[in-house]
Order: structure tokens, then C-alpha cells, then sequence
């Protein structure tokens, strides 16, 4: 079973609806991930706010926290290792790291580019 | 007194600070161990003063209190309570992760959710281990003021609701993650809240309208809950007796009776107490012992001199400083019943009134003051911003907007995160950053703003959304966020309204030094409904304002930079005559 963990900046809250603007990217994610999770996969988020022993416990995690700051986040591992920094995963990637085939794929969701100001 | 009849095990007494909860509270405790109740009494009040009414220091165990037999109490320091929560997540990896990174995390957790969620952990314990407390027959909590108690008490339900459906995905109740093991211990306490055999609620109140009104609304949210079993109490009223010899005790004495006369209905069918207002300070076990009982404890005899009319500067002095600057955000924030709608429409109408152009935006449910404005004065127009309203139409735009490219589930998920508590507080800052752009024309005077904790976590995100627009090559398009403007004093007035009151200016205090973190200096004070301002006759009035000089020279002294005091009115003042009037030196 693939285990794909997100490691969050400090967020407030996960689809970032507490902002003063509503970040497009985290409410595509937060869809996305949830719709991963439907189709069977294994995601973890940890927010750097709540559970920051989960990056400080993580070499990797906080090899990437030394080198590269809070502000490089979010990190995304897949069993462990990095996939993906910097940005959150589209759909299709997500499907990728899960082995969610291509029938189980609704058409064309908008994802994490529907937004104006992401990837 | 009806409320303390076969009281059940638990007593929560609930009210918005400064109505006198804590004497209450106290004395219903001293009064319980007399009759050999064995009784402890909990104040998780971010000002509490139990230790100083009872003339012994508490602090966050509990403590026996020697001279009154059966009696113990403890104070649950709710800042304390936030350290050592804060502790808990961060200490583990403070040397471990980057400073910059330990740094950025105890921001995030220095709000006021944080401490709120911290108190109420101990709080439920208190509810639900028997061990803790098994020692007790009555345990009488001396609650946080109204705003917190409602959400300390819904909380647990949400929570024990939301836990249950939701797939362990981080959401909006922020620091909840670190309690998340504890469920069933929510669980257990909305339980015990609910059940009208182990728990009763009373609800302290003054004579005054908005106040009772207030007061209404917290009964019908606890009793939507659960929470059934609810008494009244109305403390502070005058006896008609003082009303023979001085005129503004005979006009608050009318007031007070007219506002007892109506009651809000739905509190009508409550079991209610009245408790007169004492000539004497409630601190000490002698005092507290005379609280609750019409007996004669007399004044202290010695009428030190009261100044006629304490020195300090009127509300009109500040409107000209605030004219000065021809336009800007003006904002009265303080907690609820401390007269931000009269001050704001005061300080709009004043402002008219000099010929410049104004906006007075409300908030306020029962806006009557200012809706009675509308159209009435030159240069002024109103709006009022509906909270409820606001926040419908909020959801409902970013449904449109940031979830129009989700399929249905994804939408599901994102209108079940717009349903948590903040998004309140964010619409209703939409609202006014909408209003507050037009303060570069013209002045805009606000009776709310949001609490300096929502700010701190507005600017958190925004922060956050910077940092996200900068990686993305986007170039300085924000440069102006509403939270700049805040900060800018040449943009912004904050004034923060009080009264003087020994809790209400500990909570003004608090809430100046929660702006002062999210970076906003507050530009001034007022103190509001000051019985020493009015000159008052009647040896209780004239107690009262000799209690009050004390807090306005700690406002002036310790928190304000400038500061205005405004008297307790013989009318309300409605309509632009009396507004316009307000403040100023009588003649």
C-alpha cells in the first residue's frame, strides 16, 4: 500500500478557507486529496502547526526544514521519499503515487490549475 | 434567593464581565459551606479575582479557604493553562526543527483559541473525573464572560459531533488536534452540561436593556444545547429609595424599573433574582456575607472627598483630534455592552456635525441607534452590516468562486469546512474591508471590529498567501491588505471603548495587548457610562464613582496614550440632538 504524507506549513486549517482570501490551491487539494482517499488511497497531512514532532521526528522532513525553510512547503513524500516540494500534487498525480488507473478517473476535474494563482 | 435553592451539583454562572459574576459566585459559595455544604468554587476567568473577594491567594490548584470552613477554590489561569498546552506541542521539538521554524509554530498557537481550548481541557476534567473532585458536593464555576462561555460550552459538542464524522482531516478547529485523544471526555462533559439534575446555569445580568437582550440570546444558544436548567439573576439594581434624593439615581432607577418591566420573553419563564445594588465594595468575606441579604451593613462612614467631576478629557476633545486628520477609519472595539454603537454613532454625528463627510457602519443586531440616524444629518449616511447575512453570503461566494471547479464531493467537503466557527468572524471582516476603502475619502466609524485573536490569524493566512503569490512570480499586487491599513495610525484610529470597572478594564486590557501583538497600537480610550463623570448625589452612586476613580487612573495612567471619559446620561442618548450633545461638559 502506497502512504502518501503531506507535510503542511503552519495552517490554521486545511482548505484554507480562514484566509482572507480563500487559497484556490489548498481547496482543490483538500478536494482532491479527498477524493484520492474515495478511490482508496492512503494520505496524511500534518500541519507544521499541530504536529510539528511529525517533521522534527522525520529525517527527511527536517533534513528539508534545515535546507530550505517553512517557506518551501508544503513536502510531499510517498513511502517515504520526496516526491514533490513546494507545490500540492494535481489529481493526476495523486492518481500516479496511488495506482488509481485511469476508468476510476472522472473527466478532466479541475484541479490544482483551475485557480488563478497556483503551480 | 431562588437561583440557590436545591441547587444540583454543578452551578455555572455565566454573564459578560463587570455584571458581577464573581460575587456572586463567591457568595454563593461562602453561603453553601455555611449550611455545611462541602463546596469547591472554580473561576476560569481570564480576570479573576476570586483570591482578592475571598482575601486569600488561589492559583491553579486547589486550595482550602481557612476562614471559611468547607470551602475550597481554585483559579484556572487560563494564559497559564494556553504555556503549558503550548509546551506540550512545541517543547518536543524546540533544539530540533529550525528556530525560525519552533518560532512561526508558537505564533500560531498564541491566539486566543488556544487559550480557550486549553482552559476548557481543564475545565472538563473537573466535569468528568470523579476523582478530582469527589470530595465536593457543589462545585460552583465562576465562568468566563458571556461570548467565551457560549463557546467553551457549545464546543464540546461541535467537537464531539465533528469528531465523529469527520476522517481524522486536520480542519478550521485549529489547536483541537492536540485534545483529539480525549472524545470521550467531551463527550462526558456535554453530558453532565445537559443533565438538569447535576447542572444548573445562571445567568448574571444587569438591569439594562442591551445587556438582558444579550443575555436572552446566551439562554436561548445553551438552551438549543441542552442546557435546560436556567435561573436569572439581576444584580446592581438601585433601590427606588435613592431616587428621593438625586435626580440621576431617580432617572436610573426609572430606567432600571421600566427595563425589568420588559423583559425579554423568552427569558420571562426563568426563575429570577433580584439583587440590589450595595453601598459597600464587594471584597472581603463581611461584604460578601451582605450581598445576597437586605440587611443593613452600613457604607463605609467616611465620605472620603469625591471630585465634583473627575479631571479628565470629554469625548468632544477627541472628536477634534480625529477631525484633524479630514478622513480615515475610526473603530470602537470592547467587549459587548460597553456602549460601542452609542460611541460610534457619537463620534459619526460629531463628526458630521464639523461638515465632514462620514460613514457610520454597525454590526450591532439591534441597531435602532443607528438606523434612527439614517438620513437625518448632513454628511452622514449609515449601513449596517448583518452578521448573519454576511456570512450566508460569504459561504456562498466562495462555493461560487474558489469550489465552482470542484466536482460534488470536493464541494461537500468545502461547504462543511465553511460551516466551522471562523468563518464568521472572516465574512464579517470581508464586510467591512469592503467599507474601510472608502476611509481614504472619507471617515469610517465602525461600532466592531474583529477580536485582536482574528486578526493575529487573518494575518497569519495572509502572511502565508503573500509568501505563496511570491513564490508564484507574482509581483507586489497586495501591497495594501486591510490588515496594513489597520496598522497604519495615519489610516486608523482603534479606540477601545470600556467601563470602569475593575474586569471590564482588565478585558479592554487584554484585548489592547492582543492588538498590540497582531501590530496595531490602539489610538486611544473611552470609558463609558462613568458614574463619576455625572456627579451623582446619592451616597450609592457616589460609593460607585468613588470605586470607578480608581480604574480610570489605572486607564490613564497604565494603558491609555489618550483618553477620554464619558458620563453615565440621566437619558439614552438616541437621536442626533443627544449624540451630538454627548460628552460634553454640562452647563
Amino acid at each position: 500500500m502506497t502512504t502518501i504524507q503531506i507535510f503542511d506549513p503552519a495552517l490554521c486549517c486545511s482548505t484554507g478557507v480562514c484566509g482572507v482570501t480563500v487559497e484556490q490551491a489548498l481547496v482543490s487539494f483538500a478536494a482532491d486529496a479527498d477524493w484520492a482517499r474515495q478511490n482508496g488511497a492512503q494520505i496524511e497531512r500534518l500541519n507544521l502547526a499541530q504536529q510539528p514532532l511529525a517533521f522534527a521526528e522525520n529525517p527527511t522532513v527536517k533534513a528539508f526544514l534545515e535546507r530550505s525553510g517553512q517557506e518551501a512547503l508544503p513536502l510531499i513524500l510517498v513511502n517515504g521519499e520526496v516526491a514533490l516540494a513546494g507545490r500540492y500534487p494535481n489529481r493526476a498525480e495523486l492518481a500516479r503515487w496511488a495506482g488509481i488507473t485511469e476508468s476510476d478517473m472522472p473527466q478532466s476535474q479541475g484541479s490544482c490549475c483551475s485557480g488563478n494563482q497556483c503551480c | 434567593m431562588r437561583f440557590l435553592d436545591q441547587p444540583p451539583r454543578f452551578l455555572f454562572f455565566t454573564g459578560k464581565g463587570g455584571v458581577g459574576k464573581t460575587s456572586i459566585a463567591c457568595t454563593s459559595a461562602v453561603q453553601l459551606a455555611t449550611e455545611g455544604k462541602r463546596v469547591l468554587l472554580v473561576s476560569t476567568d481570564p480576570a479573576s479575582n476570586v483570591g482578592q473577594v475571598l482575601g486569600q491567594v488561589i492559583g491553579n490548584r486547589i486550595t482550602p479557604i481557612p476562614s471559611v470552613p468547607n470551602l475550597s477554590a481554585l483559579e484556572i489561569d487560563p494564559q497559564a493553562a494556553a504555556q503549558a498546552y503550548r509546551d506540550r506541542i512545541v517543547g518536543p521539538v524546540r533544539g530540533v526543527l529550525p528556530e525560525q521554524v519552533v518560532k512561526g509554530i508558537e505564533e500560531q498557537l498564541s491566539g486566543g483559541c488556544t487559550t480557550e481550548i486549553a482552559t476548557f481541557d481543564e475545565f472538563t476534567a473537573l466535569l468528568t473525573d470523579p476523582a478530582l473532585t469527589a470530595d465536593y458536593q457543589h462545585i460552583i464555576f465562576d465562568t468566563a464572560p458571556t461570548g467565551h462561555t457560549i463557546r467553551l460550552l457549545q464546543l464540546p459538542g461541535a467537537w464531539s459531533g465533528f469528531l465523529d464524522e469527520s476522517q481524522g482531516e486536520a480542519s478550521c478547529l485549529g489547536p483541537l488536534a492536540g485534545l483529539e485523544k480525549q472524545r470521550t471526555q467531551y463527550k462526558a462533559a456535554v453530558t453532565a452540561l445537559a443533565d438538569p439534575s447535576r447542572t444548573r446555569l445562571i445567568l448574571v445580568a444587569r438591569a439594562q436593556r442591551t445587556a438582558l437582550r444579550e443575555v436572552a440570546r446566551t439562554h436561548e444558544e445553551l438552551a438549543a444545547m441542552g442546557l435546560s436548567q436556567q435561573y436569572l439573576v439581576i444584580n446592581g439594581v438601585l433601590p427606588p429609595g435613592e431616587a428621593e434624593i438625586d435626580v440621576l439615581a431617580k432617572a436610573i432607577c426609572e430606567r432600571e424599573q421600566a427595563v425589568l418591566r420588559t423583559i425579554p420573553d423568552t427569558l420571562k419563564d426563568l426563575p429570577c433574582d433580584q439583587v440590589s445594588l450595595k453601598p459597600f465594595n464587594l471584597v472581603g468575606l463581611e461584604s460578601l456575607r451582605h450581598l445576597l441579604a437586605d440587611t443593613g451593613f452600613q457604607a463605609d462612614s467616611n465620605d472620603r472627598d469625591l471630585p465634583s467631576s473627575p479631571d479628565a478629557p470629554g469625548l468632544p476633545a477627541l472628536v477634534d483630534d480625529i477631525a484633524a486628520s479630514k478622513h480615515g477609519l475610526v473603530m470602537l472595539m470592547g467587549k459587548g455592552g460597553v456602549g460601542k454603537t452609542t460611541l460610534a454613532a457619537a463620534i459619526a454625528v460629531q463628526l458630521a456635525h464639523r461638515g465632514l463627510p462620514v460613514h457610520l457602519t454597525t454590526s450591532d443586531p439591534a441597531a435602532h441607534l443607528a438606523e434612527t440616524l439614517e438620513g437625518s444629518f448632513p454628511n452622514l449616511s449609515v449601513s449596517h452590516i448583518n452578521p448573519q447575512e454576511e456570512t450566508a453570503r460569504y459561504r456562498q461566494h466562495i462555493m461560487d468562486t474558489k469550489g465552482a471547479g470542484l466536482d460534488d464531493e470536493g464541494r461537500a467537503l468545502l461547504q462543511e469546512e465553511l460551516g466551522s466557527p471562523c468563518t464568521q468572524e472572516i465574512a464579517i471582516f470581508q464586510a467591512f474591508s469592503r467599507i474601510i476603502r472608502e476611509a481614504d475619502r472619507k471617515f469610517v466609524v465602525m461600532d466592531t471590529a474583529p477580536t485582536g485573536h482574528t486578526l493575529l490569524l487573518l494575518d497569519a493566512t495572509e502572511a502565508y498567501h503573500r509568501d505563496v503569490t511570491r513564490h508564484a512570480g507574482d509581483t507586489g499586487l497586495h501591497d495594501t491588505t486591510p490588515m496594513m491599513q489597520l496598522r497604519d495610525p495615519k489610516q486608523t484610529k482603534v479606540i477601545i471603548a470600556t467601563l470602569a470597572e475593575t474586569t471590564p478594564v482588565l478585558e479592554a486590557a487584554s484585548l489592547q495587548t492582543d492588538l498590540r501583538r497582531a501590530g496595531i497600537e490602539p489610538w486611544a480610550w473611552i470609558i463609558n457610562n462613568s458614574v463619576a463623570a455625572a456627579n451623582p448625589v446619592s451616597p450609592m452612586l457616589r460609593q460607585r464613582a468613588r470605586n470607578e476613580l480608581h480604574e480610570i487612573d489605572t486607564v490613564a495612567s497604565k494603558h491609555a496614550r489618550r483618553f477620554a471619559v464619558v458620563p453615565l446620561l440621566r437619558e439614552e442618548p438616541v437621536g442626533t440632538e443627544r449624540l451630538l450633545n454627548l460628552g460634553k461638559r454640562s452647563s
